[in-house]
């Protein structure tokens, strides 16, 4: 038990300590790297969770494609110098006591027990696997595969056509 | 790297404290940032950290459909993420600017 909390604790402080850092850092090339750490310290979380292929997932979809894109926007658009002190002097104060709010709630749910605290402890030797994912993606969750490969081909079409020159003034 | 035979895990509440904790501090920025892509950063912090909550509950519960969720929740963030940011990418060309706050107009 005590390793475990010490990896639990060690990977939580670095993930909330790079969230943080996304949200003061003044650099959007900053952000995006401490964005880059705390998507790989939950790929740990789901190694930890028995998760090895979404692990993987994590770092291979997040990590790096997704986050490849980001940093290519920011470089494409200069978007590193944009932010100006425009900030209404009410807006940070107000959000932040929303934020006060939003997480009083959340732990109150998570304390009052509103769902039911069933553990499985032994789980079988293939859990997590590619193996045990795809029987069940392609068993139980055929018919969301297939909708989720027509979500892709119409982002993909709308990605094209909106960074198509005059993409936005036709019409 | 398959699950240990009889290995207990930390109680689900650890996982789920995160959670709240991230997605929390993903709202927070998406209220004080101005930057559109840094707004953006933030809701995938938020997506990241209910991918987490499902991972968990998926272990606590033995059941694979909480990490077929997770691949899900991948898929549509990643056609989330090519859309958003080819419609950064067309504001910016039109307005010269992504902060929030100068974009107070339907018009292109």
């Amino acid at each position: 038990m005590i390793p475990d909390f010490i990896l639990f604790f060690g990977l939580a402080i670095v993930a909330l300590a790079s969230a943080i850092g996304l949200l003061l850092s003044k650099s959007a090339i900053y952000a995006a790297l401490n964005l880059i750490i705390n998507f790989t310290a939950i790929a740990f979380f789901y190694l930890v969770l028995s998760a090895p292929f979404i692990a993987l997932t994590q770092i291979a979809v997040y990590a790096g494609a997704i986050m490849v894109l980001f940093l290519f926007v920011i470089m494409l658009l200069g978007a590193e110098k944009l932010e100006r002190g425009t900030i209404q002097p009410w807006q940070r104060p107000a959000a932040i006591i929303l934020a006060g709010i939003l997480i009083a709630e959340a732990i109150y749910m998570s304390i009052a027990q509103v769902v039911p605290a069933a553990i499985a402890g032994d789980l079988p030797a293939e859990f997590g696997t590619p193996l045990a994912i795809g029987e069940t993606l392609f068993n139980e969750y055929l018919l969301p595969f297939e909708v989720v490969s027509i979500l892709l081909l119409a982002a993909m079409i709308g990605a094209i056509v909106l960074t198509k020159k005059g993409g936005l003034k036709r019409s | 790297v398959g699950a240990d035979e009889g290995e207990k895990m930390l109680p689900v509440e650890y996982y789920t404290g995160l959670s709240v904790i991230l997605f929390t501090l993903g709202a927070l920025g998406v209220l004080i940032r101005r930057n559109a892509i840094i707004i953006f950063m933030s809701v995938e912090l938020m997506l990241n950290s209910a991918n987490l909550a499902f991972v968990a509950f998926a272990r606590s519960y033995g059941s694979m459909s909480g990490q077929i969720f997770v691949f899900f929740v991948m898929a549509v963030a990643a056609a989330e993420v090519a859309v958003g940011l080819a419609l950064i990418v067309a504001i910016f060309h039109s307005k010269h600017n992504i902060d929030i706050d100068q974009l107070n107009s339907l018009h292109g």
